[in-house]
Protein backbone atom coordinates (compact mmCIF):
# COMPACT_ATOMS: atom_id res chain seq x y z
CA UNK A 1 0.00 0.00 0.00
CA UNK A 2 1.05 3.84 -0.81
CA UNK A 3 1.06 6.38 1.56
CA UNK A 4 -2.08 7.79 -0.33
CA UNK A 5 -3.82 4.62 0.32
CA UNK A 6 -3.30 4.31 3.65
CA UNK A 7 -4.32 7.91 4.10
CA UNK A 8 -7.90 7.59 2.32
CA UNK A 9 -8.59 4.04 4.22
CA UNK A 10 -7.14 5.54 7.74
CA UNK A 11 -10.00 8.55 6.81
CA UNK A 12 -12.42 5.38 6.00
CA UNK A 13 -11.76 3.97 9.04
CA UNK A 14 -11.72 6.82 11.30
CA UNK A 15 -15.56 8.23 9.77
CA UNK A 16 -16.36 4.42 9.79
CA UNK A 17 -15.50 4.83 13.68
CA UNK A 18 -17.45 7.97 14.49
CA UNK A 19 -20.50 7.09 13.01
CA UNK A 20 -19.81 3.64 15.02
CA UNK A 21 -19.82 5.85 17.90
CA UNK A 22 -22.95 7.73 17.38
CA UNK A 23 -24.40 4.68 17.69
CA UNK A 24 -22.34 3.12 20.55
CA UNK A 25 -22.93 5.93 22.81
CA UNK A 26 -26.76 5.61 22.78
CA UNK A 27 -26.32 2.41 24.03
CA UNK A 28 -23.55 3.12 26.79
CA UNK A 29 -25.60 5.86 27.82
CA UNK A 30 -28.60 4.15 28.25
CA UNK A 31 -26.64 0.83 29.40
CA UNK A 32 -24.49 2.98 32.32
CA UNK A 33 -27.31 5.08 33.58
CA UNK A 34 -30.48 3.58 33.25
CA UNK A 35 -28.62 0.16 33.49
CA UNK A 36 -31.00 -1.17 30.52
CA UNK A 37 -29.17 -3.68 27.87
CA UNK A 38 -31.30 -2.02 24.63
CA UNK A 39 -30.82 -4.78 21.96
CA UNK A 40 -33.13 -2.93 19.94
CA UNK A 41 -31.00 0.21 19.24
CA UNK A 42 -29.85 -1.13 16.23
CA UNK A 43 -33.48 -1.07 14.95
CA UNK A 44 -33.44 2.48 15.34
CA UNK A 45 -30.49 2.87 13.04
CA UNK A 46 -32.51 0.88 10.24
CA UNK A 47 -35.42 2.85 10.92
CA UNK A 48 -33.02 5.97 10.47
CA UNK A 49 -31.97 4.76 7.03
CA UNK A 50 -35.85 3.48 5.86
CA UNK A 51 -36.43 7.53 7.07
CA UNK A 52 -33.92 9.06 5.50
CA UNK A 53 -34.87 7.14 1.85
CA UNK A 54 -38.43 7.66 2.49
CA UNK A 55 -38.06 11.32 3.33
CA UNK A 56 -36.46 12.19 0.27
CA UNK A 57 -38.25 11.01 -1.58
CA UNK A 58 -41.31 12.65 -0.24
CA UNK A 59 -39.56 15.87 0.36
CA UNK A 60 -36.85 15.34 -1.84
CA UNK A 61 -34.59 17.55 0.06
CA UNK A 62 -31.98 15.72 2.15
CA UNK A 63 -31.42 18.38 4.65
CA UNK A 64 -35.07 18.86 5.66
CA UNK A 65 -35.90 14.94 5.45
CA UNK A 66 -32.83 14.78 7.77
CA UNK A 67 -34.85 17.50 10.84
CA UNK A 68 -37.94 15.60 10.42
CA UNK A 69 -36.13 11.96 10.37
CA UNK A 70 -34.64 13.35 13.68
CA UNK A 71 -37.78 14.60 15.10
CA UNK A 72 -39.75 11.34 14.50
CA UNK A 73 -37.01 9.50 16.16
CA UNK A 74 -37.01 12.00 18.86
CA UNK A 75 -40.46 11.23 19.47
CA UNK A 76 -40.83 7.71 18.64
CA UNK A 77 -38.18 7.33 21.55
CA UNK A 78 -40.24 8.97 23.81
CA UNK A 79 -43.39 7.10 23.11
CA UNK A 80 -41.10 3.60 23.58
CA UNK A 81 -39.72 4.71 26.61
CA UNK A 82 -42.89 5.97 27.94
CA UNK A 83 -44.82 2.50 27.06
CA UNK A 84 -41.39 -0.26 27.51
CA UNK A 85 -38.41 0.85 28.52
CA UNK A 86 -39.50 2.44 31.84
CA UNK A 87 -40.97 -0.41 33.49
CA UNK A 88 -37.50 -2.15 32.65
CA UNK A 89 -35.60 -0.23 34.90
CA UNK A 90 -35.53 -2.40 38.06
CA UNK A 91 -35.78 -5.72 36.06
CA UNK A 92 -33.04 -8.19 35.28
CA UNK A 93 -31.45 -7.99 31.93
CA UNK A 94 -32.76 -11.45 31.24
CA UNK A 95 -35.90 -9.39 30.90
CA UNK A 96 -34.82 -6.60 29.64
CA UNK A 97 -32.94 -8.01 26.60
CA UNK A 98 -36.53 -10.43 26.30
CA UNK A 99 -38.24 -6.77 25.76
CA UNK A 100 -36.29 -5.49 23.60
CA UNK A 101 -35.98 -8.26 21.24
CA UNK A 102 -39.55 -8.44 21.23
CA UNK A 103 -39.15 -4.72 20.04
CA UNK A 104 -36.50 -6.01 16.94
CA UNK A 105 -38.88 -8.09 15.79
CA UNK A 106 -41.87 -5.84 16.05
CA UNK A 107 -39.79 -3.13 14.25
CA UNK A 108 -38.92 -5.44 11.39
CA UNK A 109 -42.15 -6.44 10.91
CA UNK A 110 -43.16 -3.08 10.74
CA UNK A 111 -40.35 -2.36 8.09
CA UNK A 112 -41.53 -5.45 5.76
CA UNK A 113 -44.74 -4.05 6.07
CA UNK A 114 -44.82 -0.17 5.02
CA UNK A 115 -41.14 -0.25 2.90
CA UNK A 116 -40.83 -3.95 2.03
CA UNK A 117 -38.06 -6.11 1.76
CA UNK A 118 -35.68 -4.52 -1.41
CA UNK A 119 -32.12 -3.10 -0.86
CA UNK A 120 -32.58 0.82 -1.48
CA UNK A 121 -29.87 3.60 -2.37
CA UNK A 122 -29.86 7.21 -1.34
CA UNK A 123 -28.57 10.31 -3.01
CA UNK A 124 -26.13 11.79 -1.69
CA UNK A 125 -27.27 15.27 -1.58
CA UNK A 126 -26.08 17.80 -4.53
CA UNK A 127 -23.97 20.53 -2.04
CA UNK A 128 -21.97 17.35 -0.54
CA UNK A 129 -21.68 15.66 -3.86
CA UNK A 130 -18.10 15.86 -4.93
CA UNK A 131 -14.64 14.79 -4.06
CA UNK A 132 -10.95 16.21 -3.05
CA UNK A 133 -8.67 15.14 -5.54
CA UNK A 134 -5.30 13.69 -3.42
CA UNK A 135 -3.31 12.61 -6.09
CA UNK A 136 -3.62 12.42 -9.77
CA UNK A 137 -5.93 8.91 -10.20
CA UNK A 138 -7.28 9.18 -6.03
CA UNK A 139 -9.84 11.51 -4.99
CA UNK A 140 -11.93 11.31 -1.32
CA UNK A 141 -15.62 12.55 -1.62
CA UNK A 142 -16.74 15.06 -0.08
CA UNK A 143 -19.75 13.78 1.65
CA UNK A 144 -17.45 11.95 4.06
CA UNK A 145 -15.67 14.50 5.56
CA UNK A 146 -18.72 16.41 6.04
CA UNK A 147 -20.12 12.87 8.09
CA UNK A 148 -16.93 13.01 9.77
CA UNK A 149 -17.20 16.58 10.67
CA UNK A 150 -20.49 16.45 11.81
CA UNK A 151 -19.52 13.54 14.19
CA UNK A 152 -17.06 15.07 15.89
CA UNK A 153 -18.90 18.36 16.43
CA UNK A 154 -21.83 15.74 18.00
CA UNK A 155 -19.66 14.02 20.39
CA UNK A 156 -18.32 17.18 21.76
CA UNK A 157 -21.44 18.72 22.44
CA UNK A 158 -22.09 15.65 24.08
CA UNK A 159 -18.65 15.82 25.89
CA UNK A 160 -19.92 19.43 26.77
CA UNK A 161 -23.39 18.92 27.78
CA UNK A 162 -22.34 15.61 30.43
CA UNK A 163 -19.97 17.79 31.83
CA UNK A 164 -21.14 21.22 32.02
CA UNK A 165 -24.67 21.51 31.83
CA UNK A 166 -26.76 21.33 34.47
CA UNK A 167 -28.52 18.42 32.65
CA UNK A 168 -25.40 16.68 32.35
CA UNK A 169 -25.03 17.14 36.24
CA UNK A 170 -28.38 15.51 36.90
CA UNK A 171 -27.46 12.53 34.69
CA UNK A 172 -24.34 11.90 36.03
CA UNK A 173 -25.84 12.29 39.33
CA UNK A 174 -28.54 9.76 38.53
CA UNK A 175 -25.93 7.38 36.92
CA UNK A 176 -23.94 7.50 40.93
CA UNK A 177 -27.38 7.39 43.28
CA UNK A 178 -30.53 7.48 41.79
CA UNK A 179 -32.52 7.37 45.10
CA UNK A 180 -30.43 10.55 46.59
CA UNK A 181 -31.26 12.05 43.01
CA UNK A 182 -34.72 11.84 43.72
CA UNK A 183 -34.25 13.10 47.25
CA UNK A 184 -32.81 15.87 45.87
CA UNK A 185 -36.46 17.12 43.80
CA UNK A 186 -34.73 15.66 40.39
CA UNK A 187 -37.54 14.11 38.60
CA UNK A 188 -35.16 11.28 37.34
CA UNK A 189 -38.18 9.41 35.23
CA UNK A 190 -38.03 12.53 32.95
CA UNK A 191 -33.89 12.67 32.61
CA UNK A 192 -34.34 8.77 31.84
CA UNK A 193 -37.18 9.58 29.47
CA UNK A 194 -35.14 12.15 27.23
CA UNK A 195 -32.17 9.99 27.59
CA UNK A 196 -33.81 7.14 26.06
CA UNK A 197 -35.47 9.65 22.91
CA UNK A 198 -31.41 11.25 22.77
CA UNK A 199 -29.86 7.84 22.12
CA UNK A 200 -32.84 6.49 19.44
CA UNK A 201 -32.58 9.87 18.03
CA UNK A 202 -28.89 9.13 17.79
CA UNK A 203 -28.71 5.87 16.14
CA UNK A 204 -31.41 7.15 13.67
CA UNK A 205 -29.52 9.97 12.63
CA UNK A 206 -25.84 7.74 12.52
CA UNK A 207 -28.91 5.56 9.52
CA UNK A 208 -29.66 8.65 7.97
CA UNK A 209 -26.29 10.03 7.56
CA UNK A 210 -24.55 6.81 6.51
CA UNK A 211 -27.76 5.95 4.01
CA UNK A 212 -25.94 7.59 1.17
CA UNK A 213 -22.92 5.77 1.33
CA UNK A 214 -24.25 2.48 1.93
CA UNK A 215 -27.40 0.97 0.93
CA UNK A 216 -30.58 0.93 2.81
CA UNK A 217 -31.45 -3.15 3.44
CA UNK A 218 -33.76 -4.71 5.99
CA UNK A 219 -30.35 -6.87 8.11
CA UNK A 220 -29.01 -3.43 8.52
CA UNK A 221 -29.98 -3.14 12.20
CA UNK A 222 -28.58 -6.29 13.44
CA UNK A 223 -25.50 -5.58 11.52
CA UNK A 224 -24.70 -2.20 13.66
CA UNK A 225 -26.35 -3.82 16.55
CA UNK A 226 -23.45 -6.23 17.09
CA UNK A 227 -20.82 -4.13 15.90
CA UNK A 228 -21.89 -1.73 18.92
CA UNK A 229 -22.22 -3.61 21.29
CA UNK A 230 -18.59 -4.49 20.26
CA UNK A 231 -17.25 -0.96 21.10
CA UNK A 232 -19.18 -0.72 23.93
CA UNK A 233 -17.55 -3.70 25.59
CA UNK A 234 -14.29 -2.41 24.54
CA UNK A 235 -14.52 0.77 25.92
CA UNK A 236 -16.62 -0.45 28.73
CA UNK A 237 -19.67 -0.04 29.72
CA UNK A 238 -21.46 3.18 30.63
CA UNK A 239 -18.49 4.93 29.79
CA UNK A 240 -18.94 7.85 26.31
CA UNK A 241 -14.92 8.16 26.39
CA UNK A 242 -14.52 4.79 26.35
CA UNK A 243 -17.00 4.21 23.38
CA UNK A 244 -15.19 6.89 21.37
CA UNK A 245 -11.61 5.10 21.88
CA UNK A 246 -13.08 1.96 21.22
CA UNK A 247 -15.71 2.71 18.39
CA UNK A 248 -12.48 4.51 16.56
CA UNK A 249 -10.10 1.12 17.47
CA UNK A 250 -12.79 -0.88 15.45
CA UNK A 251 -13.22 1.26 12.88
CA UNK A 252 -9.61 1.31 11.68
CA UNK A 253 -9.20 -2.22 12.39
CA UNK A 254 -11.99 -3.34 10.28
CA UNK A 255 -10.89 -0.96 7.79
CA UNK A 256 -7.50 -2.11 7.38
CA UNK A 257 -8.83 -5.49 7.81
CA UNK A 258 -10.85 -5.78 4.63
CA UNK A 259 -7.75 -4.01 2.47
CA UNK A 260 -4.80 -6.10 4.00
CA UNK A 261 -3.44 -8.92 2.50
CA UNK A 262 -1.20 -11.19 4.49
CA UNK A 263 -0.02 -14.21 3.40
CA UNK A 264 0.60 -17.21 5.60
CA UNK A 265 1.81 -20.33 4.57
CA UNK A 266 0.87 -19.70 0.65
CA UNK A 267 -2.86 -18.22 1.95
CA UNK A 268 -4.14 -15.02 1.72
CA UNK A 269 -5.92 -14.48 5.76
CA UNK A 270 -6.92 -11.21 4.79
CA UNK A 271 -9.43 -9.86 4.17
CA UNK A 272 -11.07 -13.17 4.63
CA UNK A 273 -10.18 -13.24 8.19
CA UNK A 274 -11.05 -9.43 8.34
CA UNK A 275 -14.27 -10.28 9.68
CA UNK A 276 -13.51 -11.92 12.82
CA UNK A 277 -10.55 -9.00 13.89
CA UNK A 278 -13.23 -6.65 15.97
CA UNK A 279 -14.08 -10.03 17.88
CA UNK A 280 -10.14 -11.22 18.46
CA UNK A 281 -9.44 -7.39 19.37
CA UNK A 282 -12.49 -7.42 21.95
CA UNK A 283 -10.92 -10.60 23.10
CA UNK A 284 -7.49 -9.75 23.48
CA UNK A 285 -8.82 -6.56 25.65
CA UNK A 286 -10.97 -8.67 27.63
CA UNK A 287 -8.24 -10.94 28.76
CA UNK A 288 -6.44 -8.07 30.21
CA UNK A 289 -9.07 -5.58 31.21
CA UNK A 290 -12.57 -7.30 31.55
CA UNK A 291 -14.14 -3.83 32.36
CA UNK A 292 -13.14 -2.71 29.18
CA UNK A 293 -10.41 0.24 28.26
CA UNK A 294 -12.52 2.64 30.86
CA UNK A 295 -14.81 0.66 32.56
CA UNK A 296 -15.29 1.21 35.99
CA UNK A 297 -14.79 -2.90 38.17
CA UNK A 298 -17.67 -3.64 39.58
CA UNK B 1 -52.56 20.24 66.29
CA UNK B 2 -52.67 22.64 63.60
CA UNK B 3 -48.83 23.38 63.70
CA UNK B 4 -48.16 19.75 62.69
CA UNK B 5 -46.08 19.88 59.71
CA UNK B 6 -45.97 15.95 58.84
CA UNK B 7 -48.61 13.70 60.57
CA UNK B 8 -48.19 10.16 60.06
CA UNK B 9 -51.06 7.50 60.81
CA UNK B 10 -51.13 4.13 61.30
CA UNK B 11 -48.61 3.23 58.73
CA UNK B 12 -47.36 -0.32 57.90
CA UNK B 13 -44.39 -1.73 55.32
CA UNK B 14 -43.57 -4.99 54.48
CA UNK B 15 -40.24 -5.75 53.17
CA UNK B 16 -41.18 -9.11 51.65
CA UNK B 17 -42.07 -11.29 53.98
CA UNK B 18 -41.55 -9.34 56.82
CA UNK B 19 -43.86 -6.94 58.42
CA UNK B 20 -41.00 -3.90 59.10
CA UNK B 21 -43.33 -1.24 60.21
CA UNK B 22 -46.38 -2.11 62.85
CA UNK B 23 -48.77 1.01 62.61
CA UNK B 24 -46.46 3.87 62.93
CA UNK B 25 -48.26 6.74 64.22
CA UNK B 26 -46.59 10.14 64.61
CA UNK B 27 -46.58 13.85 64.41
CA UNK B 28 -43.51 16.60 63.86
CA UNK B 29 -44.60 19.43 64.37
CA UNK B 30 -43.03 22.98 62.87
CA UNK B 31 -39.69 23.55 64.06
CA UNK B 32 -39.16 20.47 66.09
CA UNK B 33 -35.86 18.70 66.65
CA UNK B 34 -36.98 14.97 67.02
CA UNK B 35 -34.77 11.69 67.94
CA UNK B 36 -35.69 8.87 66.48
CA UNK B 37 -34.34 5.66 68.15
CA UNK B 38 -33.81 2.63 68.56
CA UNK B 39 -31.47 -0.29 68.01
CA UNK B 40 -30.64 -1.84 64.49
CA UNK B 41 -33.05 -3.71 62.25
CA UNK B 42 -35.90 -1.95 64.39
CA UNK B 43 -37.65 -0.41 61.28
CA UNK B 44 -36.15 3.47 61.98
CA UNK B 45 -34.53 3.67 58.34
CA UNK B 46 -37.49 2.13 56.27
CA UNK B 47 -39.87 4.53 58.86
CA UNK B 48 -37.46 7.68 56.89
CA UNK B 49 -37.68 6.36 53.47
CA UNK B 50 -41.46 5.67 53.27
CA UNK B 51 -41.81 9.17 54.71
CA UNK B 52 -39.74 10.00 51.78
CA UNK B 53 -41.76 7.81 48.84
CA UNK B 54 -38.68 5.56 48.51
CA UNK B 55 -39.94 2.89 50.38
CA UNK B 56 -43.90 2.23 49.23
CA UNK B 57 -46.14 1.98 52.89
CA UNK B 58 -48.42 -1.11 52.65
CA UNK B 59 -50.99 0.94 54.72
CA UNK B 60 -51.46 3.96 56.52
CA UNK B 61 -51.81 7.94 55.88
CA UNK B 62 -48.78 10.52 55.46
CA UNK B 63 -49.75 13.60 55.81
CA UNK B 64 -47.06 16.37 54.84
CA UNK B 65 -48.60 20.28 54.79
CA UNK B 66 -52.32 19.00 54.63
CA UNK B 67 -51.31 17.16 51.61
CA UNK B 68 -51.30 12.90 51.16
CA UNK B 69 -48.06 12.17 51.13
CA UNK B 70 -48.51 8.89 50.16
CA UNK B 71 -50.15 10.37 46.67
CA UNK B 72 -46.46 12.00 45.81
CA UNK B 73 -43.17 10.73 44.23
CA UNK B 74 -40.23 11.20 46.12
CA UNK B 75 -39.37 14.20 43.87
CA UNK B 76 -42.08 16.05 44.32
CA UNK B 77 -41.87 15.22 48.06
CA UNK B 78 -38.58 16.67 47.73
CA UNK B 79 -39.73 19.62 46.14
CA UNK B 80 -43.05 19.90 48.35
CA UNK B 81 -40.01 20.49 51.20
CA UNK B 82 -38.66 17.33 52.61
CA UNK B 83 -34.49 17.20 52.42
CA UNK B 84 -32.71 13.99 53.13
CA UNK B 85 -28.90 13.32 54.46
CA UNK B 86 -29.00 9.22 53.64
CA UNK B 87 -27.22 6.84 55.62
CA UNK B 88 -23.66 6.60 54.14
CA UNK B 89 -24.15 10.03 53.26
CA UNK B 90 -25.52 10.13 49.05
CA UNK B 91 -22.78 11.79 47.66
CA UNK B 92 -22.80 11.82 44.07
CA UNK B 93 -19.01 10.52 44.30
CA UNK B 94 -18.53 11.80 40.32
CA UNK B 95 -19.54 15.08 40.93
CA UNK B 96 -17.24 17.86 42.26
CA UNK B 97 -18.21 19.50 45.79
CA UNK B 98 -19.88 22.25 43.94
CA UNK B 99 -21.82 20.07 41.29
CA UNK B 100 -22.92 18.14 44.39
CA UNK B 101 -24.06 22.12 45.34
CA UNK B 102 -25.44 23.38 42.96
CA UNK B 103 -27.68 20.14 41.56
CA UNK B 104 -29.87 20.55 44.60
CA UNK B 105 -29.77 24.58 44.70
CA UNK B 106 -33.46 25.88 45.15
CA UNK B 107 -35.92 27.83 46.70
CA UNK B 108 -38.14 26.53 49.25
CA UNK B 109 -41.74 26.57 50.27
CA UNK B 110 -43.25 30.00 48.70
CA UNK B 111 -39.85 31.05 47.71
CA UNK B 112 -37.52 31.07 50.92
CA UNK B 113 -34.41 31.06 50.27
CA UNK B 114 -32.83 30.88 53.82
CA UNK B 115 -29.88 29.06 53.12
CA UNK B 116 -27.67 30.24 49.89
CA UNK B 117 -24.63 28.63 48.46
CA UNK B 118 -22.59 31.50 50.36
CA UNK B 119 -24.14 30.84 53.21
CA UNK B 120 -23.45 26.85 53.04
CA UNK B 121 -19.85 27.35 52.49
CA UNK B 122 -19.63 29.93 55.47
CA UNK B 123 -21.32 27.17 57.62
CA UNK B 124 -19.00 24.30 56.18
CA UNK B 125 -15.52 26.61 55.76
CA UNK B 126 -14.27 22.98 54.69
CA UNK B 127 -15.96 22.40 51.72
CA UNK B 128 -15.15 25.90 50.28
CA UNK B 129 -11.20 24.57 50.14
CA UNK B 130 -12.33 21.48 48.39
CA UNK B 131 -14.73 22.64 45.70
CA UNK B 132 -13.48 21.36 42.95
CA UNK B 133 -12.92 18.14 44.69
CA UNK B 134 -14.61 15.46 43.24
CA UNK B 135 -17.09 13.55 45.80
CA UNK B 136 -15.20 10.34 46.57
CA UNK B 137 -11.83 12.75 47.17
CA UNK B 138 -13.59 14.17 50.62
CA UNK B 139 -12.80 12.70 54.08
CA UNK B 140 -16.59 11.30 56.00
CA UNK B 141 -16.71 14.57 57.61
CA UNK B 142 -16.23 15.92 54.74
CA UNK B 143 -18.61 14.26 52.94
CA UNK B 144 -21.74 14.50 55.88
CA UNK B 145 -20.87 18.56 55.78
CA UNK B 146 -21.49 18.25 51.85
CA UNK B 147 -24.86 16.14 52.37
CA UNK B 148 -26.20 18.27 54.95
CA UNK B 149 -25.40 21.43 53.24
CA UNK B 150 -26.79 20.48 49.62
CA UNK B 151 -29.87 19.38 51.94
CA UNK B 152 -30.13 23.07 53.44
CA UNK B 153 -29.76 24.51 49.92
CA UNK B 154 -33.05 22.97 49.15
CA UNK B 155 -34.79 25.13 51.44
CA UNK B 156 -36.74 22.69 53.52
CA UNK B 157 -39.50 22.84 55.98
CA UNK B 158 -38.49 19.57 57.22
CA UNK B 159 -35.11 17.51 57.27
CA UNK B 160 -34.10 13.91 57.75
CA UNK B 161 -30.98 12.88 58.57
CA UNK B 162 -30.42 9.19 59.09
CA UNK B 163 -26.86 8.01 61.12
CA UNK B 164 -25.68 11.60 61.39
CA UNK B 165 -22.14 11.03 63.13
CA UNK B 166 -21.82 7.53 62.04
CA UNK B 167 -18.09 6.81 61.74
CA UNK B 168 -17.40 10.20 62.61
CA UNK B 169 -14.29 10.85 64.66
CA UNK B 170 -15.36 12.14 67.80
CA UNK B 171 -13.96 16.19 66.91
CA UNK B 172 -16.08 16.07 63.43
CA UNK B 173 -18.99 14.46 64.96
CA UNK B 174 -18.91 17.43 67.55
CA UNK B 175 -18.85 19.70 64.19
CA UNK B 176 -21.85 17.86 62.86
CA UNK B 177 -23.87 18.60 66.26
CA UNK B 178 -22.95 22.57 66.40
CA UNK B 179 -24.20 22.37 62.55
CA UNK B 180 -27.75 20.73 63.79
CA UNK B 181 -27.92 23.35 66.93
CA UNK B 182 -27.75 26.29 64.40
CA UNK B 183 -30.35 24.21 61.67
CA UNK B 184 -32.49 24.04 64.66
CA UNK B 185 -32.09 27.76 65.18
CA UNK B 186 -33.00 28.34 62.00
CA UNK B 187 -36.86 26.92 62.55
CA UNK B 188 -35.77 23.64 60.14
CA UNK B 189 -37.90 20.51 61.50
CA UNK B 190 -35.31 18.05 61.66
CA UNK B 191 -35.65 13.87 62.46
CA UNK B 192 -32.39 12.65 63.54
CA UNK B 193 -31.29 8.97 63.57
CA UNK B 194 -27.75 8.60 65.59
CA UNK B 195 -26.04 6.17 67.86
CA UNK B 196 -24.76 9.00 69.75
CA UNK B 197 -27.64 9.02 72.51
CA UNK B 198 -26.18 11.93 74.73
CA UNK B 199 -25.97 14.00 71.73
CA UNK B 200 -29.06 13.29 70.32
CA UNK B 201 -31.45 13.35 73.10
CA UNK B 202 -29.61 16.76 73.88
CA UNK B 203 -30.33 18.31 70.73
CA UNK B 204 -33.68 16.92 70.46
CA UNK B 205 -36.87 18.30 71.81
CA UNK B 206 -38.56 14.77 71.80
CA UNK B 207 -37.06 11.16 71.88
CA UNK B 208 -39.23 8.90 69.75
CA UNK B 209 -38.07 4.95 70.12
CA UNK B 210 -38.99 2.02 67.99
CA UNK B 211 -38.85 -1.40 68.55
CA UNK B 212 -39.66 -4.12 66.13
CA UNK B 213 -41.06 -1.56 63.61
CA UNK B 214 -43.53 0.10 66.37
CA UNK B 215 -43.56 3.11 68.51
CA UNK B 216 -42.76 2.35 71.93
CA UNK B 217 -41.79 5.84 73.09
CA UNK B 218 -42.62 9.42 72.52
CA UNK B 219 -42.15 11.76 74.67
CA UNK B 220 -39.24 15.01 76.04
CA UNK B 221 -36.09 13.50 76.68
CA UNK B 222 -35.86 13.72 80.15
CA UNK B 223 -39.06 11.70 80.43
CA UNK B 224 -36.70 8.72 78.97
CA UNK B 225 -33.32 9.42 80.72
CA UNK B 226 -35.93 8.70 83.94
CA UNK B 227 -36.68 5.27 82.91
CA UNK B 228 -33.03 3.81 82.52
CA UNK B 229 -34.66 -0.12 82.64
CA UNK B 230 -36.31 0.57 79.70
CA UNK B 231 -33.64 2.55 78.05
CA UNK B 232 -31.32 -0.40 78.68
CA UNK B 233 -34.24 -2.87 76.90
CA UNK B 234 -34.67 -0.55 73.97
CA UNK B 235 -31.62 1.06 73.43
CA UNK B 236 -28.67 -0.64 74.79
CA UNK B 237 -27.11 2.53 76.76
Amino acid sequence: MDAVTIFIQAMNGIQYGLLLFLVASGLTLIFGIMGVINIAHGSFYMIGAYLAWSFMGWIGNFWLGLFVGVVVAFVLGLVLEFLFIRFLYDKDHLQQVLVTYGLILIFSELRSVIWGDDVHSVAIPALLDGSIQLTENLAYPVYRIWLSSVCIVIAILMFLGIQHTRLGMMIRAGESDREMTKALGINIGLVYRFIFALGVSLAAFSGMISAPISSVFPGMGGQVLIVSFVVVVIGGLGSIKGAMVAALLVGLIDTFGKVTTLHIFGVNIFPEMAGMSIFALMALILMFRPQGIFGREH
Amino acid sequence: MSNALMTVKDLHSHYGMSHVLRGVSLEINSGETIALMGRNGMGKTTLIKCLLGLVPATSGDIIFREQDAKLLSTHLLAKAGIAYVPEGRGIFKNLSVKENLFLAARSGFEGRMDWTYDRVLDSFPRLKERLTHGGQQLSGGEQQMLSIGRALLTNPDLLILDEATEGLAPLIAQDIWNIIDVIKASGISTLIVDKNFKSLSKISNRCVVMVKGEIVFNDISSQLIARPEALKNWLGV
